[in-house]
């Protein structure tokens, strides 16, 4: 059977709804063996939060917990209690990386610091989450889903230019976008500490704030900010120019088209037929089209309003431009292209049944994403890891059962 | 000053434009050596900026360029020449990692194929990325991030119910999907390291948006049900939007989730006859009501800027933040005192500010950050030093316009 790309590395997962576990995800869909540590008879939050299957609130068929904890095995433990803290400190003991999102002053509280961890094994590379980072006066400030990515600047970008700024506020994307991109940080960042460790031996504490990671796609923009101080505000006519590319309406819903570079103008105007108002003196060159792209998108929506969207985006490819249709959930999801690349996988559960999940984020052709196993139980792999791996007797299992430490 | 992460790494890069630049900028911000193969002929698209530095245009002055493109070294190669694909090809041979995102057939036309490339070195690793990847029916199509959220289906659920779909703020897509392609480079090379196998990857412009809408995805698959927009509204939480503050186009970002947040939040803005209504009596009824409530909550915040509301609110324990304005954002405190702005010093612009990566561990805290490189900056180390050619013989490639 193949091996996935990162089948030697071992981690131990302390995460909870999506930053902490979507990183341990994708280490663990690329092969690593990730541990999903919960606490015994809650499990992590995310078992409470829908979609859940048929619209049945169950900790274990909540399609947001099951998606986002593929491949992982999953253990109970206390952390409050001595015991349930003792067998913790084994289970990284032979981990290579602990992946966390809990705020620092519950992993104080817990006395699970990188500094002691690091007495325990040197070579551990931790990986902690958080809104804000390990430092700094945010620190131990809370936030949702909302709160990072308005935060983190994406949020006043989100509406773009507005009609009337007082009645539409910023606006958070659909999903929890912020969530995953705490997340792939994180990952991006285990590896490289996984690749420092290669060379010197040694672990890392590896800080990641989710607070940076969504501020981080607003690279170019702060930086286009930072060299020119220039603020536009959301207002329509804030701006110099307008491009007149981007969302348009179509007879059947809506159509993406990105005539942006020079040449695309005479895919756009042979796509629509070549219309009289496109040889007006004001749509002559790049800069004149610039100036007036108010005037050209009012005629092309015009146009649009007539046209089917995938047939528009067809068409706009085959003439050399970009085009997509604004596909809803269920056009992408039954799409030509995207079944014929099989990116929805098809993943067995003990008490969900078969689910169709979203699959693999990329394709590689020599380790291919595979799905071992389907997200755990709670403390369904209790026995495996405890008995089969730390040595712990049956007896003792029940034992510890009893006295609440898993 | 301590080694970095990815030293001794060197990646062949003719990657361009935002989606693929940002996968290698994460590798060589992390000490890979990062190549960029660019050309006069044909610039990358976003080096042509429309106003540059200092209001000066220019093909080095760009700031998004800049932005994208930190720790990276330039050469200029006329890839429609034998001799240029011939020295690309010798710069492949001694690299760990080929990385582009053209369109479906451009590097197969160069004579760059995967195929190709394995001859050069078998165990190269080379990374692909593009709207709809290589492998499809549609995988001739092309676009940039806008593309990526409409096919993902992103789109359909970003905007306020009854409004059309919009687009992710931030060209969400095109970085997404380098963050994502940094890993499975990394994830292959880490491969490579235990088993001596390269190999080709795939990316997706269009998957990596949509594993990151599981939601949406799972209600369909599991449901049937397509989800719709609903701008800042949750499945649970109410209060849970944006509120109005004092200032010009100001708002506050406050979520809700449980009785003791509510009962905080009250005390917090001293409690009001309004908050003691049944209409908000418990969670179900705060969400059912969360219209009524959310002009209530309004005529609370106006009186404050969006700053103050999240002092005042956090220290009561209840999550709130200001929607920051692009100069907001590169001035928040607590973002400057985690030094997450950095100064990069370019040839040409000079002494710029810059955002850092979203991580820290202890060795990267003494590093050099490196700005990024003027176009064909690298070419005498490229060809002079890795690949050994005369100064005569450079000389007579940039005659022919060979390195241009």
């Amino acid at each position: 059977m193949e091996k996935g790309a990162l089948s030697n590395l071992k981690v131990v997962e302390l995460g909870h709804l999506i930053a902490g576990p979507y990183c341990a995800k994708l280490l663990a869909d690329l092969g690593a063996e990730v541990i999903k540590v919960e606490e015994p008879g809650v499990g992590d939050e995310a078992r409470r939060r829908e979609p859940f299957l048929h619209d049945e609130a169950h900790p274990e068929k909540s399609g947001f917990f099951l998606n986002l904890n593929t491949n992982k095995l999953g253990v109970t433990l206390n952390l409050k209690s001595k015991t349930g803290k003792e067998i913790f400190l084994k289970l990284l003991k032979e981990a290579d990386i602990l992946v966390e999102n809990n705020p620092p002053s519950v992993m104080e509280k817990w006395g699970l610091q990188y500094e002691s961890l690091k007495e325990i094994n040197p070579r551990l590379i931790m990986t902690s989450i958080t809104p804000f980072g390990q430092s700094g006066p945010y620190r131990d400030y809370k936030a949702t889903e909302l709160i990072s990515f308005h935060m983190g600047g994406i949020g006043f970008s989100t509406p773009g230019v507005v009609d009337n700024a007082a009645e539409e506020p910023p606006l958070r994307a659909g999903g929890q976008l912020a969530g995953f991109m705490a997340g792939i940080a994180g990952a991006v960042a285990t590896m490289c500490a996984v690749f420092y460790r290669k060379a010197t031996g040694l672990g890392e504490h590896v800080d990641v704030s989710t607070q940076e990671a969504v501020s981080s796609f607003m690279r170019s923009v702060a930086t286009e900010y930072l060299y020119t101080k220039q603020l536009y505000g959301r207002a329509r006519g804030s701006r110099p120019y307008m491009g007149f590319g981007g969302i348009l309406p179509c007879k059947d819903g809506y159509v993406n088209l990105s005539p942006s570079q020079d040449h695309h103008w005479d895919g756009l105007v042979q796509l629509m037929g070549n219309p009289e108002w496109t040889k007006d003196e004001r749509f002559k060159d790049r800069d004149s089209r610039r100036q007036h792209g108010e005037e050209i998108r009012a005629h092309l929506e015009e146009w649009t309003k007539g046209q089917n969207k995938v047939e528009l985006a067809e068409a706009a490819q085959r003439l050399g431009f970009p085009g997509a249709p604004i596909y809803t959930m269920d056009e992408a999801l039954n799409a030509e292209h995207l079944l014929a690349r099989g990116f929805l996988a098809e993943i067995d559960h003990p008490e969900a049944g078969k689910i169709r999940y979203p699959g693999a984020p990329f394709k590689m052709l020599e380790t291919p994403w595979r799905v071992i196993r389907s997200a755990p139980l709670l403390g369904q792999h209790n026995e495996e890891v405890y008995c089969r791996r730390l040595g712990y007797s049956k007896e003792k299992l029940v034992k510890l059962r009893e006295s609440g430490v898993i | 000053m301590t080694r970095l992460p990815l030293e001794g790494i060197r990646i062949c890069d003719f990657t361009w434009v935002w989606a693929g630049p940002y996968a290698t900028m994460l590798l060589s911000m992390m000490g890979a050596e990062v190549i960029k193969i660019e050309s006069s002929r044909r610039p990358d698209q976003i080096r042509t900026a429309a106003t540059g530095a200092d209001g000066v245009a220019g093909l080095n002055r760009s700031a998004s360029f800049n932005s994208l493109n930190c720790a990276k070294k330039s050469c200029t190669l006329d890839l429609t020449k034998p001799k240029g694909v011939e020295l690309a090809k010798e710069l492949i041979k001694i690299s760990d990692v080929v990385t582009e995102n053209f369109s479906t057939g451009v590097m197969e036309r160069f004579g760059l194929s995967y195929e190709e490339l394995k001859k050069l070195k078998p165990d190269i690793i080379a990374y692909s990325s593009s709207i709809p990847g290589r492998i499809g029916p549609k995988n001739y199509y092309t676009g940039y991030a806008v593309e990526s959220h409409s096919l993902s289906g992103a789109a359909s659920i970003t905007g306020r119910p009854g409004g059309p779909p919009i687009h992710i703020g931030a060209a969400y897509g095109d970085l997404i999907t380098g963050s994502h392609g940094a890993l499975a480079i990394l994830a292959a090379l880490h491969h490579r390291d235990q088993t001596g196998e390269g190999q080709f990857i795939d990316m997706s412009m269009t998957e990596a948006v949509a594993v990151t809408i599981p939601e949406a995805i799972m209600d369909y698959t599991m449901n049937g049900r397509v989800r719709g927009r609903r701008a800042n509204k949750d499945d649970f939480m109410a209060p849970h939007g944006c509120y109005p503050c004092r200032g010009e186009d100001k708002w506050v970002a406050i979520a809700i989730s449980n009785e003791q947040e509510w009962r905080a939040f009250c005390r917090a803005i001293g409690k009001p006859e309004w908050t003691k209504d049944e209409m908000f009596a418990d969670g179900y009824r705060r969400w059912a009501n969360q219209e009524e409530l959310d002009k209530l909550v309004g005529s609370w915040t106006k009186d404050y800027t969006h700053y103050e509301v999240m002092e005042i609110l956090q220290r009561a324990g209840v999550p709130a933040g200001p929607s920051v304005n692009v100069e907001e954002l590169v001035n928040d405190r607590h973002l400057k005192q985690r030094h997450f702005f950095i100064e990069t010093d370019h040839s040409e612009v000079g002494k710029r500010t810059m955002l850092d990566l979203p991580w820290k561990f202890g060795s990267l805290s003494d590093r050099e950050y490196r700005a990024g490189p003027c176009l064909g900056e690298h070419n005498d180390y490229v060809f002079g030093e890795l690949l050994g050619l005369s100064k005569e013989e450079i000389a007579r490639l940039v005659e022919e316009e060979v390195i241009k």
